[in-house]
């Protein structure tokens, strides 16, 4: 093993003399990763305390999910909100974002600011300063108040991905495309929206799961038919632990990980030399 | 006359400039009004509720029974002494492991990297629910821990602090380890091989050389946890069970079996103006949209 | 391509401010139709505003343009119909090398047909025939301004902008580039402004040159007469190298440390004056020589060998430095005195210029 001997950085520690820090990473990333991970084999556990490994393999609490007329219909609101959200921020959040950059004003900064923040505010406050609002606007419990909110929400992180694109994105190219006749709009449509697609697609996919993780909001302002899955989750969590969840958190984790992988290949850049 | 002949087309290009920049500007303002609507008017509300004394008089009747009764005092107490320490276990967990990833050759970093962005992509709840089932009574640490004969007995791991800690500083730990790592990443190597040359050892050379170099970042991304833990809801209601209170709790229990609008006010304009002090400092410590950024 | 009816541009009292710098301070300039036009001048000297004020893209803050006969100056930049050239090129490089060229002729609705033969009619033009299906990262740094030219006149504009196009060439190529450039140039026939800072090239290139300094023109003149008569030192420093002597107003004429000069076109301006000399015409004389000369004559300092050519540098009696190059031929090399030995140098009156001290 000569590897240890060898110095490991520029002060000329051996490798053999900082095991431990290595240790420690390997624990943390550990820490990081499995609980989330465990939850899927679990899920297929017979039991009703969820062993790990499980004695008996069985899809029953899968079943469970799929026979429960209430956890259907939450996991409908739920996509059909963060669906919602995801067509109402992506847009909203893209121009945004597309006119502050290159509107150069000094109001600008300060828009830019007021945009953010949604994730700045503590969310328990959101959450019941848009109940006291719904309440009088009558849109408690609508699958519209839920999207207004989860949009404003959404609206941040669309921003601030695609203001970093645009960032980076070589502008002079839209100016070429004005040049060469086409007008604003287009230039933008034509020239620079492609090749941002890779942030917009990104940021719509988050949008999307800003909406469907979000519990606070929903809490308040979703219920009855149109409780979102969260807020079902989070009252049933409170009750007992209910093994049907693992089936659900698994879905959901089997859900991100497709959107995600999604934004990585609908918009990934091409390859530069 | 003269003027005019000398300053063609100004009032024009004036106008011309106006208008291209309203028209910029008029991008923004969808989503500028659906902030405004969904967040600034409601919390703004709130704001003005809280200075109403429950007879819809003007009054601090609120924060002055804020100031007065102990069950609140506890509450801001609980909510200092989770984030202090949600904070500092966060530091002394993620630090090592930024050091590590900041040491590993770039394409082995950005692989790690996935593994510390992973908690972040997944809901919050799934996350809160991993650990409710990992550390309950018949939970596999428990069962675990037995095996291995480090405990007897079950122990209770969660529905406590110490179930609320574990599963906040699994939720924060990202926001610690990005800017630190960011922060490391940047630090130029000449400075070690310079403090090795003039006779450092390796010890003292991370001390006196690298660890304050990597402060900026260290400080920016504790104060972001902090803030961010500050406004905890559901992982102390779930993990917590009833045990762990904190303002969000509190201001949601106001809310839901009270209905007392003027005290759940009164504390959520306490805790964002909290909020936005600290964050006022951090954002002279750090690149803000680095950090908040993140879920990118 | 057929040669596209050029316009004359008409620049009238353009200026431009960033909170108190004046980008560009009352400018006039009329450039002539089918004119190759270079705008020359430093970092920060407003010729790059001077252009992006034609192409519409920086709002001045008063003045009038005029494109032929039409004020443009508060039309947008897509309705101006103009060619234009950037420095990085600024190729899609979400689309081929035809996709690029063909761009501003779908936005003008050619028929399908027509975009594809004059597509490949303005690449044959750049030499690039047979590309069009590359992408833009398969070509190399001289193949992508190619395309950025072909695609800035591919559909004829009547102006063609270049934004200091060939800067991120290397040497050689951009040598090359310079002369193709100016062959195009007088094929087609279009109103060319040009932007560059380096002075060989816009004295290659140019039929006339602008010297821009402080948002304002110093100099609008033809290559030559901008080299052989600046307008004051600013211009002098800025094209080619130079050494200023300072001199005496005497009847009839100047004088420098005393010694009436022999000068063929005497300034008409009055003010104080300065002797401009040229490195490279001034002539290293053997004793006895110098008949019909200005003579200086003084001590070397230094020499320098620089390969095609000698530097000197001297004192002179009068004490003012100035530069002497002369060919590095055997014969030269072996006349050239050394640092600390006297030297005389004479100046024929025709290179002999009085400046105004500007």
């Amino acid at each position: 093993m000569g590897w240890l001997g060898r110095p490991a950085t520029e002060t000329q520690i051996t490798h053999r003399a900082r095991l431990w820090l290595y240790a420690v990473a390997v624990l943390v990333m550990a820490f990081l990763v499995l609980p989330t991970l465990i939850v899927i084999p679990m899920s297929f556990s017979a039991s009703q305390y969820l062993e790990f490994p499980p004695r008996e393999w069985s899809l029953r609490w899968y079943r469970s999910y799929l026979a429960s007329p209430e956890w259907m219909q939450a996991t409908a609101t739920s996509l059909k909100a963060a669906f919602l959200t995801m067509l109402v921020a992506t847009p909203l959040g893209t121009l945004a974002a597309y006119g502050l950059f290159a509107s150069r004003i000094r109001f600008g900064r300060f828009a830019f600011a007021l945009l953010v923040t949604p994730i700045i505010v503590p969310v328990i406050l959101v959450g019941i300063g848009v109940f006291y609002a719904y309440v009088k606007l009558k849109l408690v419990n609508t699958l519209a108040g839920i999207v207004l909110a989860h949009s404003m929400l959404a609206v941040p992180i669309v921003l601030m991905i695609v203001t970093s694109a645009l960032k980076s994105h070589d502008m002079s190219q839209e100016m070429v495309a004005r040049s060469l006749g086409a007008s604003r709009p287009r230039a933008f449509l034509l020239v620079t929206l492609p090749q941002i697609r890779f942030s917009v697609a990104t940021s719509a996919v988050l949008a999307f799961l800003t909406s469907f993780d979000e519990v606070i909001v929903a809490l308040f302002v979703s219920g009855g038919n149109n409780s979102t899955l969260t807020r079902s989750m989070f009252n049933a969590l409170r009750d007992q632990i209910d093994p049907t969840i693992a089936a659900i958190s698994t879905i959901m984790i089997l859900v991100t990980s497709l959107l995600l992988a999604l934004a990585q290949t609908v918009g990934q850049p091409r390859k530069r030399e | 006359m003269t003027a005019i002949a000398e300053r063609p087309n100004a009032a024009g290009l004036r106008r011309d400039a106006f208008l291209e920049r309203l028209a910029l500007f008029g991008l923004g303002s969808p989503a500028l009004l659906l902030v405004l609507v969904a967040m600034v008017l409601p919390v703004g509300w709130l704001f003005w509720l809280s200075f109403l004394a429950d007879d819809g008089s003007p009054s601090l009747e609120h924060y002055r029974r804020m100031w007065q009764e102990p069950s609140y005092g506890r509450t801001f107490f609980v909510t200092f002494q989770v984030s202090l320490l949600t904070t500092g276990i966060c530091i002394v967990v993620g630090y090592p492991l930024a050091y590590v990833l900041s040491q590993l050759p770039r394409r082995a970093a950005n692989l790690a990297m996935i593994g510390v962005l992973l908690p972040f992509w997944t809901s919050l709840l799934v996350r809160t629910y991993a650990w409710l089932v990992l550390l309950q009574r018949q939970g596999l640490v428990n069962q675990w821990g037995i095996e291995l004969g480090l405990w007897s007995e079950p122990l209770a791991l969660v529905h406590n602090l110490q179930g609320t800690l574990v599963g906040m500083v699994h939720i924060m730990l990202p926001f610690l380890i990005l800017p630190v790592y960011g922060s490391m990443r940047a630090i130029d190597r000449d400075y070690l091989k310079a403090a090795a040359n003039l006779g450092a050892g390796p010890v003292g050379a991370f001390w006196k050389v690298f660890f304050p170099l990597s402060l900026p970042g260290l400080f920016g991304g504790a104060l972001i946890v902090f803030i961010l833990c500050l406004g905890f809801y559901v992982t102390p209601a779930v993990l917590g069970g009833g045990r762990v209170i904190m303002v969000s709790n509190r201001i949601a229990t106001d809310i839901e079996l009270f209905f007392n609008w003027g005290a759940a006010s009164a504390l959520g304009v306490v805790l964002l103006g909290l909020t936005l002090a600290l964050l006022y400092v951090a954002s002279r410590l750090v690149r803000l949209d680095r950090v908040l950024g993140g879920g990118h | 391509m057929a040669r596209a009816a050029a316009l004359p541009i008409a620049i009238r009292q353009v200026t431009k401010t960033y909170g108190r710098v004046h980008a560009l301070d009352h400018v006039d300039l009329d450039i002539r139709s089918g004119e190759f036009l270079t705008l020359l001048g430093p970092s920060g000297s407003g010729k790059t505003t001077l252009l992006m004020v034609l192409a519409g893209f920086t709002r001045p803050d008063h003045g009038s343009l005029l494109f032929g006969e039409e004020e443009v100056v508060r039309r947008p930049p897509h309705k101006r119909d103009v060619g234009m050239v950037f420095q990085n090129y600024a190729l899609f490089p979400h689309m081929s090398v035809a996709g690029n060229v063909a761009f501003p002729l779908k936005l003008r609705g050619v028929p399908r047909a027509d975009v594809g033969r004059r597509v490949e009619a303005a690449l044959e033009l750049v030499q690039l025939g047979g590309y069009g299906e590359r992408r833009i990262d398969q070509l190399s740094g001289g193949q992508r301004q190619r395309v950025a030219l072909a695609r800035a006149i591919v559909f004829e504009p009547r102006i063609l902008l270049m934004d200091e196009p060939l800067s991120a060439l290397d040497k050689q190529l951009r040598e090359r580039m310079q002369i193709e450039l100016r062959r195009l140039h007088d094929r087609l026939g279009m109103t060319t402004v040009y932007v560059t800072h380096d002075q060989r090239e816009a004295l290659t290139m140019s039929d006339r040159i602008a010297v821009i300094n402080g948002g304002g023109i110093m100099q609008l003149d033809q290559p030559q007469r901008l080299y052989e008569q600046p307008a004051n030192r600013f211009v002098a420093e800025f094209i080619g190298e130079s050494s200023f002597l300072p001199v005496e107003r005497v009847p009839g004429g100047f004088a420098h440390a005393g010694r009436v000069l022999a000068i063929q076109s005497l300034p008409a301006a009055a003010g104080r004056h300065l002797l401009m000399i040229r490195p490279e015409r001034l002539q290293l004389l053997g004793a006895g020589m110098g008949e019909g000369l200005n003579l200086f004559d003084g001590t070397v300092e230094e020499v320098v060998y620089q390969g095609d050519s000698i530097l000197l540098q001297a004192v002179l009696a009068s004490g003012a430095r100035v530069a002497a190059r002369a060919p590095a031929t055997a014969g030269a090399m072996a006349a050239v005195p050394r640092a600390g030995e006297a030297v005389r140098l004479g100046l024929g009156p025709a290179d002999t210029v009085i400046l105004a001290d500007a």
